[in-house]
């Protein structure tokens, strides 16, 4: 296969990927009767065309930073983390019952309280499956699948049995106390004089996924793990050869990876819901395998791809509420973007390279 | 628990396995191919989309099932375009036909029947009906044995005997057929089926068209036999249990058919009894649920009996040039 360049490589590989399955979904739009045009411009303006749209765009991106990291740091050992939807739903439980059982005096105190929860507890939820794969050889992708379903089951039971209020019916944690609430984006930003829409649900975890994003920079290209880390992903005979402990690095990548994926728990339960309810990942622990492809592994890219999510989520939503359109458009977008960037990847090289390199040729 | 219970309980235990029989067979194809297949849960879906909106508008439950098994192969040709032709990474290309399932069925049903993502309930001959075996109602009076037969073996729709007769099926083309042991050797080892001068891609493609076609068998019975309508999502994971039950049966045929009635009869008791009480502890409905995952997870551990997947399974071919 013709090698590309690097940037060709990086940004149009991506880019044409994201334009064939929008394209794609466009079709199916215009199958089912109605107009393409209309329902795009619908979509852009409700997620990017008002403060309000913002809110939402943001409050999902900062979901998709956080699990598109998760998956990428798994991806540069080569390992595929498909639990992020189990490890999030974890990191709520730590989330709820570190706001629930400590009184905590101020938000900023509470907030590093739950971030460190919702850390371990999604990095103790990945810590199995990845001893499995690291001493039995038992398959990541299989057992972060089982692991999915384990974790749903067991919110389920914590939540109808335990954590749920008496005489509520609602399988739901009480709702945290009012020091635990986190500042929506529209209260800080508004207090420095910069209008933005209250009553959206991005909040100031936004900061703190950005923050990640350099911390996963910097551990991938600038410490010494992150080089191991690689090494490892590139060729495992060859990292143990230089001395490399497998089973260390298998063990701490998916710790980290499950760690990230479990801080997404602080943006959707202590900033969102201010409670645990079921079933409150949505789905974006899968999304983030999207993300991460379409970003190619990189925090930078990543930080993209979780907003263009983002908005594709938020403008979904607005259009599900004013046309007949479902807002299940949006999961054949993100399916045809993991197909294209992900699955059929070298499909899309080579179409790239066929435009990019044989002109170069004729000329020499 | 009387006798008649047990029977009412292994009655829908059958039931329940049938689907999950179908697709764990159809993974068994595919990832003795060598091909990695975690998509089993999206064909089954636009499988059992397909054939229920067919069934209804044809009247005929037969087409529904053609239909549902055409939408399956399609999703096969892309899983096996990703992974064999454009040797992508197969897992991932699972995960996109999940997605591409769950959100075209919803889409495509909302835009044809305007009911929130279902089809409308089917009636007569566009379900299959349940068929009583020879004697069923003669035998029924034998003692033990009689009902035993008339309520657990007879009375099922045409597709579970089908399932059934799959199990067989499956282990004579693959143990006992040319085409067998070619398929089973690339998965074991393709660069050897390719010095024979036997097409690895072709062989491939036969198994992901294999795989398909049973997903789309187990696809039709979830929402034409087992149900009598489409629901969104109505698959619910089952998908992901076949594949658990395919690494149970350790990637045997006959293995396949116990793992997935163990399952399906883990399913039939959580569905009676939502909180098992076995005297000295009383298992929650939730661990119920959960429990053929933690049994997959201890399986592959490797605890209780090593599970070896076929050598190859999961690398795309790639010939030496």
């Amino acid at each position: 296969m013709e090698q590309l360049p690097k940037w060709a490589d990086l940004i149009v590989v991506p880019l044409v990927g994201l334009i064939l399955a929008f394209s794609l979904s466009m079709l199916m739009v215009f199958a089912t009767g109605h107009d393409p045009m209309d329902a795009l411009s619908l979509m852009v303006k409700g997620a990017l065309g008002s403060t309000y749209g913002w809110g939402y765009t943001l409050y999902y991106a900062t979901n998709f930073i956080f699990t598109g990291l998760a998956v990428a740091v798994a991806f540069h050992a080569s390992l595929f983390n498909i639990g992020g939807e189990g490890q999030a739903a974890i990191g709520g439980l730590g989330v709820a019952l570190v706001c629930l059982f400590i009184p905590w005096p101020h938000w900023t105190i509470a907030l590093v309280a739950a971030t460190a929860a919702a850390g371990l507890f999604g990095a103790l939820w990945a810590l199995i499956p990845a001893y499995l794969q690291a001493k039995r050889g038992s398959h990541i992708v299989i057992t972060t699948i089982m692991f999915n379903f384990i974790a749903a089951s067991l919110l389920n039971y914590v939540l109808v049995n335990k954590l749920r209020p008496k005489g509520s019916m609602d399988p739901a944690t009480a709702k945290f106390p009012e020091p635990a609430h986190l500042p929506s984006l529209g209260d800080m930003l508004n207090a420095v004089g910069i209008p933005f829409a209250k009553g959206t649900p991005a909040n100031v975890t936004l900061v703190v996924a950005l923050v990640a994003c350099i911390f996963v920079y910097y551990l991938i290209w600038r410490t010494r793990l992150g080089y191991q880390l690689r090494a490892f992903g590139k060729s495992q005979p060859a990292a143990v050869y230089a001395g490399i402990n497998p089973v260390k690095i298998t063990i701490i990548t998916m710790m980290i990876s499950g760690a990230l994926a479990g801080l997404m728990a602080i943006n959707n339960v202590m900033g969102e819901a201010e409670r645990l309810i079921l079933g409150s990942v949505e789905g974006a622990g899968f999304i983030g395998i999207a993300v991460a492809l379409m970003g190619r592994s990189h925090p930078l890219g990543i930080l993209f791809a979780a907003l263009l999510f983002g908005a594709l989520y938020q403008g979904g939503a607005e259009l599900g509420l004013w046309t007949s359109i479902p807002r299940e458009l949006v999961i054949v977008i993100q399916a045809l973007v993991i197909l294209f960037t992900g699955a059929l990847d070298n499909m899309v090289r080579s179409m790239v390279a066929k435009v990019l390199v044989r002109p170069k040729r004729a000329e020499a | 628990m009387d006798y008649l219970t047990i029977l009412q309980i292994l009655d829908s235990a059958l039931r329940l396995a049938t689907p999950l029989l179908f697709a764990c067979l159809a993974g068994l194809f595919s990832e003795r191919a060598g091909i990695f297949d975690i998509g089993l849960e999206g064909k089954m879906l636009i499988a059992a989309f397909f054939s229920a909106a067919t069934a209804y508008s044809t009247g005929s439950v037969w087409l529904g099932m053609l239909a549902g098994v055409a939408a399956s192969l399609v999703l096969s040709g892309i899983h096996g375009l990703a992974s064999i032709t454009f040797r992508g990474n197969q897992l991932i290309s699972g995960v996109a036909i999940n997605f591409l399932a769950s959100g075209l069925t919803v889409l495509i049903g909302l835009s044809w029947f305007k009911l929130g993502g279902q089809t409308p309930a089917l009636q007569g001959d566009a379900r299959f009906q349940g068929i009583d075996l020879p004697f069923a109602e003669a035998l029924s009076g034998v003692p033990v044995f009689g009902p035993l037969y008339s309520e657990v073996l007879s009375g099922h729709t045409f597709l579970v005997y089908i399932a059934l007769l799959c199990v067989p099926l499956t282990w004579y083309v693959l143990f006992r057929t040319r085409f067998g042991l070619r398929l089973r050797a690339v998965g074991e080892n393709p660069a050897a089926v390719d010095t024979a001068g036997i097409s690895v891609v072709g062989l491939r493609y036969a198994a992901v068209a294999i795989c398909g076609v049973l997903c789309g068998l187990a696809g039709a019975y979830l929402a034409t036999g087992l149900g009598a309508s489409f629901v969104k999502e109505m698959t619910a994971g089952r998908g992901y249990i076949a594949l658990a039950a395919l690494i149970f049966a350790k990637w045997r045929p006959w293995y396949a058919l116990y793992a997935t009635f163990l399952f399906g009869l883990l399913e039939a008791i959580s569905n009676r009894y939502p909180s098992l009480d076995l005297g000295f502890i009383t298992l929650p409905s939730q661990f119920m649920q959960a429990l053929p995952y933690i049994l997959t997870v201890v399986i592959l551990a490797g605890f209780v009996g090593k599970a070896t997947p076929p050598r190859a399974g999961g690398e795309p071919y790639v010939k030496e040039r």
